[in-house]
């Protein structure tokens, strides 16, 4: 099923009466393929959830429509539109067991759809079978883990055999390790049913670790779709670009001075761009080569050893934070607390942003 | 040691009230198991008796009309409860999930009712139901008393604290709202409903004033005003072991009642409590 959004828009009134609505997802126009994972991700509070709301039909949208493949389905109800929902908390009814928690759907089906207790019985078997929780049919939901939980709503959401399957933060309940375990299950089950799955989260390492495509929001805006490398290789703006990245991108304040930008008295890289002017210059943590040929001087300020990899914590009289940068942990042996080390920009590790706008500039010549 | 003197106190405190509280009811259940008899010979009551006799419960069914009144309260009890549980869920339902012009008015208007005292509003129910022309009938008997301004509330409590992505879940499925309340709602709650019921059935067996105005035909009494006409015109005045074997029959049931929920009374009731 593919999902096409045309000018999307949900408006909030405000709630005392002079403020300014709050327009929760703004003029949302993009398509999604069919039988895809995408990834919706934005900061707490953006429209992420308001958006996957308008697509599953529990909110009616200000203005815009909703596709699914050719069928418009912005005036449907949900159950109309054959949509399966997670949400963060997983929503198991209390009181029933797993198996009726599945089945529950099922016995909302009307006229030809009806289905007999055999005949729900055995789809919510196979739903359990395919998120592996066969043996725990007859538990309740609190005598279970919250990853078992989750499973068990994902579960909920399959049985009907949806068109769309929405997934609102579904890993933020779980604990570190068992989110990785979820994050990879989810991808799993959505590879087998090969159902278009949208999700939502704010954890960037979540979206681009399973996504095919993910959507990155701000305010309501979107700023910018692609495949997860895409989108970190090439970020449209510095919002984008902080946004995606562990240790997140170093931001420094710089300037373009004869197609050549500096960040203070340190040379980093040539753009095509020809006027001098402010300007924030990004540069990704494993973009720094250690080097004596290198143009940019690093006080450094701390050693995080990784394994592998070595972090430098370093300070820079342009950066906006203190800069965190992955080397080599050969490179960087015998590096101490307070020495300058020089270092290389490597290409396509820089971006150079607008001052004012944060729009990306240029691309590195 | 210290602690050990703190409990035995206790205990004997304790004992002492148990023996306080519970001596009424050995009491009557004494006095009715003596004949007439035996109860006028002793001139000064004995604290047990050696023949006992089931003579005056017998007679308490027979020579008085005292299972027309059981059967009278049973109907009562069980319509009344029936029709107000149907009345107060709806209600809380409305109440706590529903979006309406001016629900927050009602239900503050609502919620001032719970400050006039009930003896108040039994003199305009009466001249009410008296206009109506529905003294000594059974709806006249029920109608008063099948809603609860505090049941709905204690209830809606416990609705809103069931939390609202179950009922975007359910409308994902396109469950209809009756449905979510029946299957969802109710059974969530279950311990608070349960609680309401069995508080309701306690009220309605011990309602007295209300069925003393309402009837007087004896074919509308209920145990607890029949039990007064027992004893003015029935065993008469005097055969206190016949009123006394009356008196056991229709406290029972609600004896045992409360002996075997006392703990979901509870429970329901501190739910309701400390969570809202």
């Amino acid at each position: 099923m593919k999902i096409r959004l045309e000018h999307l828009t949900k408006r909030f009134k405000s709630r005392d009466k002079n403020g300014a609505d709050v327009v929760a997802v703004n003029d949302f126009t993009f398509e999604i393929p069919d039988g895809k994972l995408i990834g919706l991700l934005g900061p707490s509070g953006c429209g992420k959830s308001t958006a996957l709301n308008l697509i599953c039909g529990l909110e009616e949208p200000t203005s815009g429509k909703i596709f699914f493949d050719d069928e418009d389905v912005t005036d449907q109800p949900p159950e109309k539109r054959g949509v399966g929902m997670v949400f963060q908390s997983y929503a198991l009814y209390p009181h029933l067991t797993v198996r009726k928690n599945i089945m529950f759907p099922l016995g909302n089906l009307k006229g030809d759809q009806k289905l007999t207790k055999e005949e729900m019985n055995k789809k919510a078997e196979e739903a359990a079978k395919i998120v592996q929780i066969s043996e725990l049919m007859e538990r309740k939901p609190r005598e279970m883990s919250g990853g078992q939980q989750q499973r068990v709503a994902i579960a909920r959401a399959l049985v009907k055999q949806p068109r769309v399957l929405l997934l609102d933060e579904p890993l933020s309940n779980l604990d570190a390790r068992l989110r990785i375990q979820t994050r990879e299950e989810i991808r799993r089950i959505q590879t087998s049913t090969k159902i278009t799955t949208l999700f939502v989260t704010h954890d960037q390492e979540e979206a681009m670790s399973i996504s095919d495509l993910i959507v990155v929001m701000k305010d309501g805006i979107v700023n910018q779709i692609g495949a997860p490398q895409d989108v970190y290789d090439e970020p449209v703006n510095l919002f984008v670009a902080k946004f995606l990245g562990t240790p997140p991108i170093n931001v420094f304040d710089g300037k373009i001075k004869g197609g050549k930008v500096y960040i203070g008295e340190d040379f980093i890289t040539d753009i095509r761009v020809k006027e001098d002017k402010e300007v924030k210059v990004g540069i990704r943590p494993e973009g720094f080569i250690l080097s004596d040929e290198g143009t940019m001087k690093l006080n450094v300020a701390g050693i995080e050893v990784m394994g592998r990899d070595t972090i430098l914590v370093a300070d820079h009289d342009g950066a906006e934070n203190r800069i965190r940068a992955v080397v080599a942990g050969d490179d960087a042996k015998g590096i101490r607390h307070g020495d300058t080390v020089k270092a290389k920009i490597r290409k396509g590790k820089v971006f150079v942003f607008d001052a004012t706008s944060g729009e990306r500039l240029g691309t590195e010549a | 040691m210290k602690d050990r003197i703190f409990k035995t106190v206790i205990y004997i405190f304790l004992s002492v009230w148990a023996v306080i509280v519970l001596f009424p009811f050995y009491w009557m259940l004494l006095t009715s198991v003596k004949s007439y008899s035996t109860y006028n010979a002793e001139y000064i009551p004995k604290f047990f008796t050696l023949s006992p006799t089931l003579e005056n419960y017998s007679s308490a069914f027979t020579t008085v009309p005292l299972g027309g009144y059981f059967l009278n309260t049973i109907i009562f009890t069980l319509v009344t409860t029936g029709v107000m549980l149907i009345v107060t869920v709806l209600s809380a339902f409305a109440f706590s999930r529903l979006e309406f012009k001016g629900k927050n008015l009602v239900f503050t208007l609502f919620l001032a009712l719970m400050m006039i005292p009930n003896e108040l509003v039994i003199i305009t129910n009466f001249v009410t139901i008296t206009n109506m022309g529905l003294r000594n009938t059974f709806t006249g008997l029920i109608l008063p008393s099948v809603t609860s301004v505090f049941y709905i509330y204690l209830l809606k409590e416990n609705f809103e604290q069931i939390p609202n992505e179950l009922y975007k879940a359910a409308k994902v499925d396109g469950t209809s709202d009756m449905k979510y309340l029946l299957k969802v709602m109710v059974p969530i709650c279950q311990p608070t409903v349960v609680t309401i019921v069995i508080l309701k059935v306690i009220e309605c067996w011990n309602s007295y004033v209300w069925p003393r105005l309402i009837t007087d035909k004896q074919a509308y009494f209920l145990v607890s005003n029949g039990i007064q006409e027992i004893r003015e015109n029935g065993f008469g005045r005097d055969n206190i072991p016949a009123m006394m074997a009356a008196v056991v029959s229709i406290s029972t049931p609600l004896i045992i009642l409360f002996l075997i929920f006392h703990k979901k009374i509870m429970a329901g009731v501190s739910r309701g409590g400390t969570k809202g």
